[in-house]
C-alpha cells in the first residue's frame, strides 16, 4: 500500500493573507491521501481547515494570498496550473461541496441546465448524453421524481434536496477528489444522516477520495477513515477515526471530546477548554494551543513542536502523527 | 479582534479617525477642501483686489499677468478674487441644502422606518413621487416656480435632496430594527422614543451621513447650474457657476480663464466624493 | 410539589404570505399551532426540533416580542398584558431573552457596560447603580470587569459575548430566562464553557431556563424536562430521561436515531426518516408527521391526535400510543448511545 503513490499530497503549505485583514491561516500543513480514502479535517472556526481546502482548489485571490509549499493532486502539481489547466482540474479531477448549496447554483438557470453545462464544459459528449448523464446523476443522489426535479429552479427544492443536488453537480465528472465543505452543518438533524449516508455510499460506490471539513466530530466519525484535528493553522493531530476518538493523544483533541456535549455528562459541568481561539492575525510564539493548555511548559510557550509520525506505527500506510511536546499517553 | 492588550475603550468616532488616517486619498481631498474652505470664508482679507472692480482696459487678461496672478474675467475683474469670493456663494450652495435636508429626511426616515407598516408605505410612497423626477429637472423647476433668487434656490435644492435622505434613512433603520439588539431593548421594557434614542439612531446616522457627503458635490453642481440658468445667484455677485456662464464669451479668446470656474467645481466636487468614499470605509468597523 | 411559574395556553401565530400577486387566497404559515404547556419554577424546559417547527416563534411570542394570533401566557398565575392582570413592562422585569447571534444582539455603538445598564435605566436605576451592578454581573459572568467594561462587541470574541449577553439579561433580575439556540452558533470548546456557566447562573440566581435548540445532546445535557415539536404543534413532553430513554413518539425516536453515532465501529446504516420537513405552509392532514412516519396507518391522516400520557407527566400526541393500536412503544430502538461508554 504505501508503495502506490497517493493522490493527494501537500507539503508544508502555508499561507497568509496579505490584504486589508492580516493573517497567518496555515502554517507548515502537510497530509497525504490516497485513491479511496475519506480524510475529516476537523477543526474551530480559523482553525485553517476551510482555508486548507480551498487553497486544493486555489479559490483564494491570488493578489491578497501569498502560499508557499507543494500540492500534488493526482500527479499536478497544483499551484503551478496555468489558467486553463485549472479550469480542467476543477470540476475534472477535484469538485468541491459547500455548506450552503444556494450559494453554489445560480438562481436563474435550473438545476439540470447546471449539470448539463458542467459535463458539456469538461467532457466531448453531446448535449442529450449530457443530460442523460445529468438525469442519471439525480437518480443516483436519490432525489425522488428526478426528471421533474431537473427542471426545477434551485430555490424550488428544500435544504436537503438542493444539498442532494449539489452533491450530483459536483460528482458529474466523476471527480478523483471530492472537497466536502461542512455540507450537513446547516441542515436539520433528519436530513443530515441522510446526506452523509449518501456520501458514504456514493464514495464506496466511485473509488473516490474525500476531504470532509467538519466542526462537528460525530459527522466526521460517521463518514472519515482518518481525522486530522487542526488549530491556529496547524494540523495539531492526525489518526485513523478510532484513535482519535478513543486515545486522543494531543491536549486540543482531548479537549474537544471533553467538551462533546453528550448523554454521559448529564449532571456533571463539562470538561471545557479555558480561553478563546487564537487570533490569526498575532499567533503566539510557540504551540498556538500553549495559552489554553492545562499541560503547557515553557517549551511549549516558546517552541512551535511539529508534527511528527509515530514510530510505533511506522509500518502503516498512514501512521498517526503528532505535533505535541506533552502527548498524553 | 483586537489584540489583549488594548485595555482602555474609545469612541467610536476615534476609532473611525484612527482608521481614517490609513486613508491617503481622503486626507489629501479633505485637506485640499479645508483649503478651499479657508480661502472662502477669509476672502475678504486674502484677496488680493475688489472682486467687482471693472476695468475696461485690463479685460480678459491672461493667466500669470503681473497684477492678475489668474487673469481678468470679460469686464477686467480679477479672476483670483473672484474665485476665492465665489467659493463663498458655492460652497454655501454645497452644503446648506445637504445640512437641512440632512435633518430633515433622517428624522423623517427614522420615524418611517421605525414605525413600519402602513405609516411607512404612506410616506415613501409619497415621496416616490418626488423621487420620478430627475433632481436637475425638479431643482429647476422648484427654482423657477418660486422665481430667482440665493433663498430660493436654497430651498428648493433642500427639497430635492430631502426624499433621498429620507429613503437611505428609512432603509437603514428597517435593517436595523430587525436586529436582535433591537428586540434585546424591547425586552428591557424601554419606551421608543428611548430605544430609537440609545440604540437606532446611532446605528442610522453613520450610513446617512456618508450618502449626505456624496450629495454635497451634487448639491454644488446643482447650484452652479441653477446660478448658469439664471435661477440662483444674480450678477455681479460673484458665484462659480455664474461666472462659467458669463465667461462663455471668452472662451475663444482666453479658454484657460473661461475654465477656471469649472475646473473649481470639478475639483471641489471631486474632493468632497472622494473624501465621502475614504469615510464610508474607515466607518466600516466589522467584526 | 413546586410552582408553575409559566402557563402558556393554546398559543396560536400564523404568518400571513402572498402566493403571487394575483392570487386571492390569502395562505398562512402555521407556525405556532395551539401549543399549550407549564414550566415549573427551578427547572428546565428544553425545546427541540427541526427548522420551521416554531420552536423560536414560540419563544419570541413568550417573550411579547410579537403579538399571537390566540392564547395566553400566564406568568406567576397573572394574565400577562391583561386587564387586572401583570403590566407588559414589570413582565419585561421577570422574564429575559438571550438571542442566538451574539454580534446581532449588541448594539455595535454601546460599550459593554452601557449595554448592560441599559435595561436597570429603562426601570429607573440610576446611572451609577447601574453601571456598578453591571460590573459585578461581568464578573459573575466570567468576564474582568475592568478589562471588559469600556469595550466595544466586536473587540470580543463570539464566547465572550454571548456571556455579555447573559449577563444583560440577568441585569433585571428576573425569574425566566429564555435561551434561543443561545450556544448554538458557538465553537465546541467554548459551548461547553457557556453550558457549564448557565449551570452555576441558574443555582446562584435560581432561574427558570427555557432552552430552545436543535441540538439533542445539548438539550439532554441542560434540560429537566423536554418538549419536542413538528410543525408548529408539541409531539411528545415529558422529563429529560425517560423521553430519551422510552421515546413514544416515532418522530422523537427518529431525531434521536439521527445522532451521529460518536462510536467508528457502529456507525449508523439506516436513516429513521426519509425526505425533508414538509412546507408549514401546507401542513399534512391529522397527525402532521403521518407522511414521513412507517407506523403510519388510515386514522393518522384523518384524525389529529391529542396529547395523551404515556406515564404521570410524560406526553405524546400518537394515535399509535393507544394501547388498542398493538404499536409497542418500549424505545427499545431507539439508538441514542452514549458516547461516554464507547470511549
Amino acid at each position: 500500500m504505501s508503495a502506490i503513490k497517493p493522490l493527494v499530497s501537500v507539503e508544508h503549505l502555508s499561507l497568509a493573507f496579505t490584504g486589508n485583514r492580516k493573517a497567518q491561516a496555515l502554517t507548515d500543513v502537510s497530509f497525504h491521501l490516497h485513491a479511496g480514502e475519506v480524510l475529516g479535517l476537523l477543526g474551530e472556526s480559523g482553525s485553517g481547515k476551510s482555508v486548507t481546502l480551498r487553497t486544493l482548489l486555489r479559490l483564494h485571490s491570488e493578489r491578497t494570498t501569498q502560499i508557499s509549499g507543494l500540492i500534488t493532486v493526482d500527479g499536478l502539481d497544483v499551484l503551478a496550473l496555468n489558467s486553463r489547466a485549472l479550469q480542467a482540474y476543477r470540476g475534472a479531477t477535484t469538485s468541491m461541496i459547500f455548506q450552503e448549496p444556494g450559494l453554489a447554483f445560480d438562481p436563474v438557470y435550473t438545476i439540470g441546465q447546471q449539470i448539463v453545462e458542467v459535463i458539456l464544459a469538461h467532457e466531448a459528449v453531446n448535449h442529450s448524453v449530457a443530460r442523460h448523464r445529468a438525469l442519471e446523476m439525480l437518480d443516483r443522489v436519490q432525489i425522488p421524481q428526478a426528471r421533474r426535479r431537473f427542471d426545477a429552479y434551485p430555490h424550488e427544492l428544500s435544504g436537503g434536496m438542493r444539498q442532494r443536488a449539489m452533491i450530483a453537480l459536483a460528482l458529474a465528472c466523476k471527480p478523483k477528489l471530492l472537497l466536502a465543505d461542512e455540507p450537513t452543518t446547516a441542515l436539520d438533524a433528519t436530513v443530515q444522516i441522510q446526506i452523509l449516508l449518501l456520501l458514504r455510499e456514493l464514495q464506496k460506490e466511485t473509488g473516490m477520495a474525500v476531504i470532509f471539513v467538519t466542526h462537528d466530530i460525530g459527522a466526521a466519525v460517521e463518514i472519515a477513515d482518518r481525522i486530522a484535528v487542526m488549530y491556529g493553522g496547524r494540523i495539531a493531530e492526525e489518526n485513523a477515526v478510532a484513535g482519535i476518538v478513543q486515545h486522543p493523544s494531543h491536549p486540543y483533541t482531548a479537549g474537544l471530546l471533553g467538551a462533546t456535549v453528550d448523554s454521559s455528562h448529564r449532571g456533571k459541568p463539562l470538561i471545557s477548554i479555558p480561553g478563546s481561539p487564537p487570533n490569526l492575525a498575532n499567533l503566539p510564539p510557540g504551540c498556538p494551543f500553549a495559552p489554553r493548555c492545562t499541560s503547557a511548559s515553557d517549551q511549549c510557550r516558546t517552541e512551535c513542536p511539529s508534527v511528527v509520525e509515530s514510530p510505533a506505527h511506522a509500518d502503516l500506510a498512514s501512521p498517526p502523527r503528532l505535533a505535541c511536546w506533552h502527548p498524553i499517553r | 479582534m483586537s489584540s489583549r492588550a488594548r485595555i482602555s475603550g474609545r469612541s467610536y468616532w476615534f476609532v473611525v479617525f484612527h482608521q481614517l488616517k490609513h486613508e491617503p486619498v481622503a486626507l489629501f481631498s479633505a485637506l485640499l477642501l479645508l483649503l478651499i474652505f479657508l480661502a472662502a470664508i477669509f476672502a475678504p482679507w486674502l484677496a488680493p483686489s475688489d472682486p467687482y472692480a471693472t476695468s475696461m482696459i485690463h479685460r480678459l487678461q491672461p493667466i500669470g499677468s503681473p497684477d492678475h496672478l489668474l487673469g481678468t474675467d470679460e469686464l477686467g475683474r480679477d479672476m483670483l478674487s473672484r474665485l476665492m469670493f465665489g467659493g463663498r456663494l458655492s460652497l454655501l450652495m454645497g452644503v446648506a441644502p445637504v445640512f437641512m435636508a440632512f435633518v430633515i429626511g433622517t428624522s423623517i426616515g427614522l420615524f418611517a422606518g421605525y414605525v413600519g407598516g402602513k405609516i411607512n408605505m404612506i410616506i415613501m410612497r409619497m415621496l416616490d413621487v418626488f423621487y420620478a423626477f430627475p433632481s436637475v429637472l425638479l431643482a429647476v423647476a422648484i427654482s423657477g416656480a418660486l422665481g430667482p433668487g440665493m433663498m430660493n434656490s436654497l430651498f428648493a435644492l433642500t427639497l430635492v435632496f430631502i426624499p433621498q435622505l429620507v429613503r437611505v434613512a428609512e432603509s437603514v433603520t428597517t435593517q436595523v430594527r430587525k436586529l436582535d439588539y433591537i428586540e434585546a431593548a424591547r425586552m428591557s421594557g424601554a419606551r421608543s422614543f428611548s430605544i430609537i434614542r440609545v440604540h437606532v439612531l446611532g446605528n442610522v446616522l453613520g450610513p446617512v451621513f456618508v450618502y449626505a457627503t456624496g450629495l454635497l458635490s451634487v448639491s454644488m453642481i446643482l447650484g452652479s447650474g441653477l446660478s448658469f440658468l439664471g435661477l440662483g445667484v444674480k450678477p455681479p455677485e460673484p458665484e462659480w457657476g455664474l461666472m462659467l456662464n458669463t465667461l462663455r464669451s471668452a472662451i475663444f479668446k482666453e479658454p484657460l480663464i473661461a475654465a477656471l470656474p469649472g475646473a473649481m467645481i470639478f475639483v471641489t466636487s471631486i474632493a468632497f466624493n472622494l473624501l465621502a468614499d475614504g469615510v464610508r470605509s474607515a466607518m466600516d468597523i466589522k467584526r | 410539589m413546586t410552582p408553575i411559574i409559566l402557563q402558556v395556553r393554546n398559543l396560536k401565530k400564523y404568518f400571513p404570505v402572498r402566493a403571487n400577486l394575483f392570487s386571492r387566497e390569502q395562505k398562512f404559515v402555521h407556525a405556532v399551532d395551539d401549543i399549550s404547556f407549564n414550566v415549573t419554577k427551578g427547572r428546565t424546559l428544553g425545546i427541540v426540533g427541526e427548522s420551521g417547527c416554531g420552536k423560536s416563534t414560540t419563544a419570541r411570542l413568550i417573550a411579547n416580542l410579537m403579538p399571537a394570533d390566540s392564547g395566553a401566557i400566564i406568568f406567576n398565575g397573572e394574565g400577562v398584558g391583561e386587564i387586572g392582570g401583570l403590566e407588559l413592562k414589570s413582565f419585561r422585569k421577570k422574564l429575559q431573552m438571550v438571542f442566538q447571534d451574539s454580534f446581532a444582539s449588541l448594539n455595535p455603538r454601546l460599550t459593554i457596560s452601557e449595554t448592560i445598564s441599559y435595561g436597570p435605566m429603562v426601570h429607573d436605576t440610576s446611572k451609577e447603580d447601574a453601571h456598578l451592578q453591571a460590573h459585578d454581573l461581568l464578573a459573575k459572568v466570567g468576564l474582568d470587569p475592568d478589562l471588559f467594561a469600556s469595550r466595544y462587541p466586536h473587540e470580543l470574541s463570539g464566547g465572550q459575548r454571548q456571556r455579555v449577553n447573559i449577563a444583560r439579561a440577568l441585569a433585571f433580575n428576573p425569574e425566566v430566562v429564555i435561551l434561543d439556540e443561545a450556544v448554538a452558533a458557538l465553537d465546541k470548546s467554548v459551548q461547553a464553557q457557556v453550558l457549564n456557566l448557565l449551570q452555576d447562573l441558574k443555582a446562584e440566581f435560581e432561574l427558570t431556563y427555557l432552552f430552545i435548540s436543535h441540538d439533542l445532546h445539548v438539550v439532554h445535557y441542560i434540560s429537566d424536562d423536554v418538549m419536542v415539536m413538528y410543525l408548529g404543534q408539541i409531539v411528545e413532553m415529558g422529563p429529560v430521561e425517560q423521553v430519551y430513554s422510552e421515546a413514544a413518539h416515532p418522530y422523537t425516536r427518529a431525531l434521536l436515531s439521527a445522532i451521529p453515532s460518536m462510536d467508528p465501529a457502529h456507525r449508523t446504516q439506516k436513516s429513521p426518516i426519509t425526505g425533508d420537513p414538509p412546507n408549514p405552509i401546507h401542513p399534512p392532514s391529522g397527525c402532521r408527521f403521518h407522511d414521513r412516519c412507517e407506523h403510519a396507518r388510515a386514522i393518522c391522516a384523518s384524525l389529529v391526535p391529542a396529547l395523551m400520557p404515556v406515564q404521570s407527566s410524560h406526553v405524546v400526541a400518537c394515535h399509535m400510543n393507544h394501547p388498542s393500536s398493538g404499536y409497542e412503544t418500549s424505545g427499545s430502538d431507539v439508538q441514542y448511545a452514549s458516547a461516554g461508554a464507547t470511549r
